[in-house]
């Protein structure tokens, strides 16, 4: 191939929580503190930083990336923010893996943030220019609006019920228990979910992922110095985005091609050819449950229609043939937008370690894939990584 | 391995209600070009009517109407008009506004949907109102029809179309 290893080689994380009392910057800080620590390295050690974070409205603070820099460690460095919506926290180490797989750095320090808590009265309303400014905003619309209708539409064109769905919150909710940086751990029921508050209908308050804040941040470096400050990496092996039209209208909303294409990509680069059978851990992107059925159709971890039947028969719980969010997800670890995918990406550098604790899924697992989706239901980003 | 105690300090609803919070309105207003296929789209809306462009790379007839066709990557070629009905794609019943308050108990809930447009491709769809029918009888396939303002009352927008119901 035309491009160097890449390594993950560290990770941090802060607590995801409703309402950190630390700032964007002092949140960046400590998951990249943390992240250094854990490879044993300091910012000295670093080439260039990258970080992801969503939408300035929703800190009010215009130019965020650089707002954070000096949190992330990226000041006096080659320094790039990127955003694409909800898929940032997977694009980033995809964006890391770019600066030291074409040769040009050797190490690189990811880092994802989010504070959500700052808009009010709720961050949903920092969604609304997100829509068509002359056909759609006109009409009121919130994003919860969109995901209810896709919802609907999926589960029509699978014969699937809210009960069906409804599975995939409590499953993801309980793994997140065992998760220190949980929002949400907490066993629930079924019922719970399917009589909590009606936000728009299909769409039910248990059926979505909290508003968050929080960050996590990774270490990328190429193979020389991954041998160097570690006897267990963690390889980037796959890497995939694909971004669709912003007609979503126009588009059949049941089923996520744009996050096929970017799986594909992602798979093709890793040598997987049957992903149902040669991935041994999922992090498909659950910021509603069935956001996770969804994805893991797209990302070709089953047939289209049958993702819902795998959770039922507990086929994606820890304990199960295909483990699917066995970190507990956005549903239940939380989700400040950017961070929750990185949260995934570092959920997966645990797991093929055989350090994810009391999360950890029976069996040595090898080979894992995270994914991330978003801005108008459009953008997938895909990594897969290998021990 | 993660440590078990994280970073990060969780402040409790109180604590947060207690911060001093800034109000800011900047006096920002946008004044939107409303485009070459979109304007045409809202002219003949206040007409009454609406319309499509097609592609003859794609044989596709686009509504919302385009300029430049996103597949072929071409200009499209003619303006054709499409009818005021269509069938429910998918549809929502929503009782949250657009910065996520709740609708009050006596507003009825908001039915946003796919429609796509009769006349239009198989597929092509707009994001419209549901109206004039009980949320529980709405149905994904269900035929709709527009239900337009009075002419005087229109302005060239998409809500010139007040809602889509059954017909």
């Amino acid at each position: 191939m035309g491009y160097n290893k890449v390594a993950c080689v560290g990770a941090g994380i802060t607590r995801f929580v409703r309402r950190a009392k630390e700032t964007g910057r002092e949140l960046a800080w400590e998951a990249a503190k943390m992240a250094l620590d854990s490879a044993g390295m300091t910012l000295k050690d670093i080439d260039c930083v990258v970080m992801g974070t969503a939408p300035d409205a929703f800190d009010g603070v215009h130019m965020k990336g650089e707002y954070l820099a000096d949190g992330s460690g990226g000041f006096c460095k080659p320094y790039m923010r990127h955003f694409v919506g909800g898929g940032t926290g997977v694009f980033a180490p995809i964006h890391g893996w770019q600066h030291v797989a074409s040769g040009k750095f050797d190490t690189c320090l990811v880092v994802c943030e989010e504070k959500m808590s700052s808009t009010f009265p709720h961050p949903q309303g920092a969604f609304i220019t997100i829509f068509d400014h002359t056909t759609e905003q006109a009409l009121g619309p919130t994003l919860i609006w969109i995901f209810a209708l896709e919802m609907n539409r999926y589960m029509q064109r699978w014969g699937l019920s809210e009960r069906d769905v409804a599975k995939v919150s409590v499953q993801n909710k309980a793994n997140a228990i065992d998760h220190p940086a949980a929002q949400l751990g907490q066993k629930i029921t079924v019922e719970d979910v399917l009589n909590s508050e009606v936000l728009a209908w299909p769409v039910k308050r248990l059926d979505i992922s909290p508003a968050s804040d929080g960050a996590a941040a990774i270490i990328l470096t190429n193979e020389h110095k991954a041998r160097q400050v570690t006897d267990k990496p963690v390889w980037v092996s796959g890497v995939g985005w694909c971004l669709e039209t912003a007609y979503w209208a126009t588009r059949d909303l049941y089923y996520p091609v744009y996050v096929e294409k970017a799986a594909k990509m992602a798979y093709d680069m890793a040598g997987i050819r049957e992903p149902d059978k040669e991935i041994h851990v999922a992090e498909p992107y659950d910021p509603f449950d069935y956001k996770m059925l969804h994805h893991m159709e797209g990302l070709l971890l089953c047939k289209r229609g049958e993702a819902a039947k795998l959770v039922a028969d507990g086929v994606t719980a820890r304990t199960g043939r295909l483990p699917c969010c066995p970190s507990g997800g956005a549903l239940g670890v939380g989700n400040p937008i950017a961070a929750t995918g990185l949260m995934k990406i570092i959920e997966l550098f645990l797991q093929l370690r055989g350090e994810a604790g009391k999360r950890q899924i029976p069996g040595d697992p090898r080979v894992g894939v995270a994914q991330a989706w978003g801005d108008l239901m459009q953008v997938g980003t895909v990594v897969v990584m290998n021990r | 391995m993660l440590n078990e105690k994280l970073p990060g300090t969780p402040m409790s609803s109180e604590e947060f209600e207690k911060a001093i919070t800034i109000e800011d309105h900047p006096a920002l207003e946008y004044a939107w070009d409303d485009g070459v296929a979109i304007g045409r789209y809202l002219k003949e809306l206040k007409n009454g009517r609406i319309v499509a462009r097609t592609c003859s790379g794609c044989d596709r007839i686009m509504i919302p109407p385009r300029m430049f066709c996103e597949l072929c990557w071409r200009p499209t070629d003619e303006w054709h008009f499409v009818k005021d009905t269509g069938v429910v794609n998918t549809f929502a019943v929503t009782r949250v506004n657009w910065d996520a308050s709740r609708r009050g108990p006596n507003e009825p809930p908001l039915m946003p949907a796919v429609i796509e447009i009769d006349g239009a491709s198989k597929g092509m769809g707009i994001l419209h109102l549901l109206g004039d029918v009980d949320p529980k009888k709405v149905k994904i396939g269900m035929k709709v029809k527009a239900v337009w303002k009075p002419e005087k009352e229109r302005t060239g927008a998409i809500t010139d179309i007040k809602y889509f119901k059954p017909y």
